[in-house]
């Protein structure tokens, strides 16, 4: 059966009603935040705030750990390698270690051996590659970094031993002696202070002792350089792999009381600013009262109010969101800069969490204030009382 | 009648009143929680910073070199000089002696340890555990249980200072097959074994125990060869590093007077007789750079906190006063000038800013404890100094947050605002 003509009218009709409340629902809903310029921008601001503060936070939270992390390999190595029982380390060890870290880290060399030096006096001596110490080891206070063969770098307590003139001095191990020139002094406050380090080609030539330790400075997570750790035993299997607890456990406590810090402090600054974004809305809604007044005595229904400002603050909510997301990672950058030299890449994990945030905290915003004023006849509200 | 104003407003508008007033409160306990908690972190990280271990070394004046690898001693036991044991204490007597957490004195000897017909030289390594010490009327626990909080003892239980029991390292433990409660012999003296250190160091390796029985083993009471010390520092300036002997008197006392690695290290030179202190740069250099950016972390969230409590503020307070229009219109028709407006918003202002201010420090103060409770295991606490900070704080963002809103108010045309037009 077809349709009669005045049938099809009528849903042409229906459809001109719905077209006109759809486009006069934009209207009000622009038109609203238009005209109260100055209370919808203080709204709008209060909510950009609050999600750029969040935002800042939330990318700080997730990135301070790799931040502090790097800081932390300044103390040096974490993992330590050492020939099984007091044995050397495999001529390919230093190889071995550079292929399974895979620029996870920086490693250094060292060989040690008792020398004695001219009058008798036994003296640590250690073979090293000086451009990897330089990386690994960077609280060494070193005066000039050895740069030519046979040239050493003597320890500040040692000097006054072999040196104490600047002069140049020998050093014999096993009946094999070797001719060196002082090229600097290093300090350290530790055991470095009484030895002298040379490179790893005059070292090798002239003890013929392959280097007996290798120190890694591995970067990650614990779980990270628990896992090199286990690959570097699998590639290594002469060697003996240690973690250096006392760098391990201090860093860890540190950065965990750290980012339980940040938590708390972040936890504190988002409930401060939702609830503020709560109150101003709030005050927005309640003072429109006038207009929910007007609307529904026209004869709105319920559902229609409800939807108009919900609506109005989810679009409210929503733009708030992306530009304080804007402006949050903006600030987490620069906080990055300031404090860390470098800058907190942006999270954008972050975005539909600070997007959901703000849309909650701006309806509940406009349902808690509309819900009293159901109960409330137009008329009352529009005598003003 | 201004006072009768203002009570009377509080009184009737109780609503509105405490909401603006639990803002203040929230944006006030924010505050102070994250001021607390910014001024109390350089200290609380400072001192999980000293889990690292000790960052200043003691050693005598005139010594020879060390001769050690891999925590194997190779110089002669008797060889070189020695510190003093019974100047040890005067440590605490130093200028920043309340900075000083705990020191270790060390004495590595040489013994041979006979087990099943098997003979091993090794070290063994004299120290304090929890040594009860006494300088003046102060008594003080220090040793290795504080300095080097790493050190574990895995099965047993750590020896008395007092007592002639030992600790193995774990793997000379698995070497020659002792547990906890075996005796060994060590140079031909009977020792209990009182149970099994784990440092992950050089100290697996060797025997570890009291100080008096290294002194007994080498034949000289009362000696020690080094002493870690632990303390709490400020990071390194440029006015550290400078020459203590090229200062003039007022730099040369506020060098004394700072709490620098190198001034603690002179301090302690100038208490324990022929002896050089040197700080430990591995740990004192970094430390300063981990705690600056800690410091300064904080330190910036700390400022954003400021600024989300401020907007809370002064958020709360423009609505509060927004909602009066028709009050304003009242005064207003009444001949009320602008100042009287005014001057009653801020009069209102003023007190709930002191009432919630003060409410927000109390809760602050509870909320900084709390978290320095369960994050560090210790006490943040406030200086009551911060509480008239705290209010003026209070009482100038109440300000700035209504300024505006005021402005509007007593602008207002009584006409429109009594009609509601606005």
């Amino acid at each position: 059966m077809r349709p009669s003509r005045s049938e099809s009218a009528r849903e042409v009709a229906a459809g001109r009603v719905k077209l006109w409340h759809t486009s006069m629902f934009l209207r009000m809903l622009v038109r609203a935040a238009v005209l109260r310029r100055g209370r919808a921008l203080s709204a709008l601001l209060a909510t950009v705030v609050a999600a750029a503060v969040a935002t800042a936070l939330l990318n700080l939270y997730s990135d301070v750990q790799a931040k502090l992390r790097r800081e932390f390999r300044n103390y040096g190595a974490n993992i330590v390698l050492v020939g099984r029982d007091g044995a050397s380390l495999p001529a390919d060890a230093l190889g071995q270690v550079e292929s399974t870290l895979a620029g996870r880290g920086v490693v250094a060399p060292f060989g040690l051996v008792v020398a004695r030096t001219s009058d008798g006096q036994p003296i640590v001596v250690a073979g090293t590659d000086f451009d990897r110490v330089r990386q690994l080891d960077r609280w060494w206070s070193v005066s000039s970094w050895p740069s030519a063969p046979r040239q050493a770098l003597i320890g500040v307590r040692a000097l006054p031993v072999v040196s104490p003139k600047d002069q140049a001095f020998d050093l014999s191990f096993q009946g094999h002696i070797i001719h060196l020139r002082p090229a600097g002094m290093v300090q350290t406050g530790a055991a470095e202070d009484s030895r002298i380090y040379v490179s790893p080609a005059d070292f090798v030539a002239w003890t013929g002792v392959q280097p007996s330790t290798i120190e890694v400075a591995a970067t990650g997570s614990p779980e990270e350089i628990a896992a090199i750790m286990h690959q570097l035993e699998q590639a290594i299997p002469g060697a003996e792999v240690r973690p250096v607890r006392q760098i391990v456990e201090g860093e860890a406590r540190v950065l965990g009381k750290t980012r339980a810090t940040l938590l708390a402090a972040t936890a504190l600054i988002i409930l401060t600013a939702a609830l503020c974004v709560l109150s101003t809305l709030m005050g927005w809604v309640f003072d429109r009262r006038r207009d929910f007044a007007i609307m529904k005595a026209l004869g709105a229904s319920d559902r229609l109010l409800n939807g108009f400002f919900a609506a109005e603050a989810a679009a409210l909510g929503a733009t708030g969101a992306v530009i304080g997301f804007v402006l949050g990672v903006g600030i987490a950058a620069w906080i990055g800069r300031v404090n860390f030299h470098a800058p907190v890449a942006p999270r954008f994990s972050v975005l539909p969490l600070v997007l959901a945030g703000s849309i909650v905290v701006t309806l509940l915003a406009a349902v808690l204030p509309i819900s009293l004023l159901r109960r409330v006849q137009p008329a009352v509200i529009l005598r003003g009382e | 009648m201004f006072a009768r104003l203002v009570y009377e407003s509080f009184r009737r508008q109780k609503r509105r009143k405490l909401l603006a007033g639990a803002a203040i409160t929230l944006g006030v306990t924010v505050a102070t929680a994250m001021i607390a908690v910014a001024t109390d972190i350089g200290d609380k990280i400072n001192r999980e910073l000293r889990t690292i271990g000790a960052n200043l070394l003691v050693t005598p004046e005139e010594d020879t070199l060390d001769v050690e690898i891999g925590g194997i001693n190779l110089k002669p036991p008797s060889d070189g000089a020695f510190l003093n044991e019974a100047d040890l204490p005067k440590i605490e007597g130093t200028f920043w002696h309340n900075n000083i957490t705990g020191f270790s004195p060390m004495l590595p000897v040489n013994v041979s340890l006979q087990r099943d017909a098997r003979t091993e030289n090794l070290t063994l390594l004299g120290t304090y555990f929890a040594k009860r010490v006494s300088f003046g009327k102060e008594e003080f626990t220090t040793g290795v249980r504080s300095t080097h909080p790493w050190w574990k003892v895995t099965s047993g239980a750590w020896p008395d200072d007092n007592s002639s029991d030992v600790l193995l390292g774990e793997r000379l433990a698995a070497r020659v097959s002792a547990k906890t409660g075996d005796f060994v012999t060590l140079s031909g003296r009977e020792l209990r074994v009182s149970g099994i250190l784990s440092t992950g160091g050089a100290e697996d390796d060797q025997v570890v125990a009291p100080i008096a029985l290294a002194q007994e083993v080498i034949g000289k009471p009362g000696v020690v060869r080094r002493v870690y010390v632990s303390a709490l520092t400020k990071p390194e300036d440029a006015l550290a590093r400078r020459d203590p002997k090229s200062m003039s008197g007022p730099v040369y006392d506020r060098w004394y007077c700072s709490p620098y690695p190198q001034s603690i290290a002179f301090q302690l030179q100038e208490v324990i007789p022929h002896s050089h202190a040197e700080q430990i740069r591995q740990v004192a250099q970094n430390e300063g750079a981990v705690l600056t950016r800690i410091e300064g972390l904080i330190f910036l969230v700390t400022l954003a906190a400021l600024l989300a409590s401020a907007l809370a503020v002064s958020a709360a307070m423009a609505t509060a006063i927004f909602e009066r229009r028709a009050d304003v219109g009242l005064m207003k028709a009444l001949g009320a000038g602008r100042v009287a407006v005014a001057s009653v918003f801020f009069a209102e202002a003023t007190l709930l800013a002191l009432i919630g201010g003060l409410v927000g420090f109390g809760a602050g103060t509870v909320l900084a404890r709390q978290i320095g409770r369960s994050i560090f295991n210790s006490q943040i606490t406030i200086p009551p100094v911060l509480l008239p900070v705290i209010l003026a704080i209070a009482v100038i963002v109440t300000f700035l947050g209504s300024a505006a809103a005021i402005r509007k108010a007593v602008e207002l045309d009584p006409v429109f605002a009594l009609r509601g037009e606005l």
